[in-house]
């Protein structure tokens, strides 16, 4: 199970990879969640699998079953999902309104590179660069 | 008063709360940032004394037992650095007080400002790996805030590059934080670094310290990781900018500084190497970079950059001297750099630019301001007696003394190129006349108050260099508790 779910894991982050280097922006929000969905998993995974009772301590009981689960990677993953929600949702928005200045979301074109270096540009009308 | 050591995060926090809640939007949010700051500098000095009489302080967060529980631990390096923040935020809140524009405080600059306060202190005290991410993450979502603030055209595309930069490295440091857990069983820093010396799979320890070496690159913007940086920082308002070049990277040279002392040290031959590499190439292509800019802000980034090689030069030789020299060369860094972006700010005051060939004259018409550059920059290319020349001096002496002498060499070059810049600037808005077709510099365009913290800045650098020896005692006492982290680890355990 464990080197099926590596090999998941690997797939996953390669394809992550492939769409984050495509230049354009929105593939790369793909990539993001697709990764971060990828190393979830590897989390889950480094806890060890085995067939034993989840993490849940019964109605008159104070201990745990005997043999049960790993609870600590699911609280990382969980507050892992949290935070990678709220990231992609602010990239998402931000990608919005970075779309209604340049319009494009492709990171390669003139309109989306000079819209940054537009400061930068050196000076030859003679007027000042202004902010 | 063993929760102390919480109150430097949860003071921030608080004063954030209440912006919100109180809907402080007015000529007062001033004052109440300020009367924040102080009182977070006042409980930062607390936990400074409170550590030098302890060594270390340890807080149990909670009341799970070692090492279940997630611990805030303060040694030497974490009150130090704990301490230089709460500086920098009060000098940048009193700078912004009067800079800031009343639509900016409306989109919520100041309780970002304390959030990131509380995260950066945050990051400074966890002593637990799953904490250091998410303190990290707060980080990022607050600096993100303040970054989109506003978006006159141009900045956007800058903070898209930052945000999906810092997202990734998230990502690496997650991904290395759960393999270690595979290895190890455990996230608390003192146990990891138990357990570290009998993992046996060292491949897959190694991997995962170098995938932890890029994530927190990446943060501190080493070689060849910078690209972010000059980006997205160039485009800041003064005080953001001062803030951010200050703190935001060290907080990767800490976690770095934490990590390769206390959990990554069985394979040192590979690890602490590959940093003296990437070290040595960070501090000269940074250098190398600035020289060809003619944008003040854009040259002081580069400079970022180079000066984070130094640090982590001191961090690859791994002695108890080259440690004490990294922390002197922070200390020293953070308080000269965030003071000559505010610099930067108050020039463009006067003269509506930021670009070295439309101005000149201010030597002539700002005397107290050039006063202010001087003292910075000419610290942070290591002129004797200010604090720059002792930071650099520790880190080339550690070099020569474990037998680094190409480090040492380019260490030296480095400094001379730095001075190089450092004079350019000079040169080209002090002393130069101003170009004829440009505006003569505006007399007093700045309040008083924006020239107090770059002055109090000025002193301290001054003072740090001629007090060196206090100085220089703490950080080698900080430099033999990172190397024998037996104290740390003791404190850990006997809090539980």
């Amino acid at each position: 199970m464990e080197s099926f779910l590596a090999i998941v894991v690997g797939l996953m982050v390669s394809a992550a990879f492939f769409l984050m280097l495509s230049g354009v922006l929105i593939r790369f929000v793909f990539g993001l969640i697709l990764m971060g969905n990828a190393v979830n998993l590897l989390i889950f995974t480094a806890g060890r699998l085995a067939p034993v009772n989840p993490p849940l301590i019964g109605a008159k009981q104070t201990l745990l079953a005997a043999p049960a689960a790993n609870a600590l990677p699911q609280a990382l993953i969980l507050t892992a999902i949290v935070i990678g929600f709220a990231m992609t949702i602010f990239m998402l928005i931000l990608l919005f309104r970075t779309h209604d200045q340049t319009r494009t979301l492709d990171a390669d074109q003139d309109r989306f590179i000079l819209e940054t270096d537009k400061t930068d540009l050196p000076d030859i009308t003679g007027q000042k660069v202004q902010e | 008063m063993t929760n102390l050591l919480v109150f430097p995060i949860l003071l921030p926090l608080v004063v954030a709360v209440l912006f919100i809640l109180a809907r402080v939007r007015d000529r007062h949010a001033g004052t109440v940032a300020i009367a924040g700051a102080l009182a977070h500098l006042f409980v930062s000095f607390m936990l400074m004394a409170r550590v030098m009489e302890q060594k270390v302080t340890v807080l149990w967060v909670g009341t799970w037992p070692y090492p279940a529980g997630i611990c805030l631990v303060a040694d030497y390096l974490s009150a130090v650095l704990v301490l230089i923040t709460a500086v920098i935020h009060t000098a940048v809140v009193v700078y912004a007080a009067k800079d800031i524009e009343t639509r900016q405080i409306k989109a919520g600059f100041y309780p970002f400002m304390q959030i990131l306060t509380a995260a950066i202190c945050g990051a400074f005290l966890t002593g637990d790996l799953f904490n250091l991410y998410v303190w990290f993450e707060v980080m990022l979502m607050a600096s993100f805030g303040i970054m989109v603030m506003e978006n006159p055209a141009g900045r956007l595309t800058n903070a898209v590059k930052y945000v999906a930069l810092n997202l990734l490295s998230t990502l690496f440091l997650i991904t290395a934080i759960g393999l270690l857990y595979g290895l190890t069983g455990t996230l608390n820093l003192a146990d990891l670094h138990d357990k570290a010396a009998g993992v046996e799979n060292t491949a897959l320890f190694t991997s995962t310290a170098m995938l932890m070496m890029t994530a927190f690159g990446i943060k501190a913007a080493l070689f060849p990781l910078f690209f972010w940086l000059p980006a997205a920082y160039h485009t800041l308002p003064a005080a953001v900018a001062a803030f951010f070049a200050g703190l935001l990277t060290k907080v990767g040279v800490y976690a770095l500084i934490r990590l390769f002392t206390l959990v990554f040290i069985t394979q040192t031959h590979i690890t602490h190497t590959i940093l003296m590499g990437a070290a040595m190439l960070t501090m000269v292509s940074g250098v190398v970079t600035a020289a060809s800019q003619m944008d003040i802000r854009r040259i002081l980034s580069f400079h970022i950059i180079s000066q984070v090689g130094y640090m982590i030069l001191g961090l690859a030789i791994f002695t108890p001297l080259a440690l004490a020299g990294t922390l002197v060369y922070m200390v020293h860094n953070i308080i000269a750099k965030s003071n000559l972006f505010l610099v930067g700010g108050l020039i463009h005051r006067a003269t509506g630019t930021f670009h070295l060939s439309h101005m000149g004259s201010l030597y002539k018409t700002h005397g107290l301001l050039s006063a202010g550059f001087f003292i910075p920059a000419f610290s942070l290319a290591g002129f004797p007696p200010l604090s720059g020349f002792w930071a650099k001096l520790l880190i080339i002496y550690a070099c020569l003394e474990s037998g680094h002498y190409t480090a040492a060499a380019v260490a030296a070059a480095v400094g001379l190129l730095t001075l190089f810049s450092m004079a350019k600037i000079w040169l080209e808005v002090f002393w130069k006349q101003t170009p004829p077709k440009d505006p003569l510099p505006l007399p007093k365009n700045y309040s008083a108050w924006m020239m107090a913290p770059v002055l109090c800045l000025c002193l301290f650098t001054v003072l740090l260099g001629l007090f060196m020896e206090p100085v220089m005692q703490l950080s080698l006492a900080a430099g033999e508790q990172l190397m024998n982290p037996a104290a740390y680890i003791l404190a850990v355990k006997g809090g539980g």
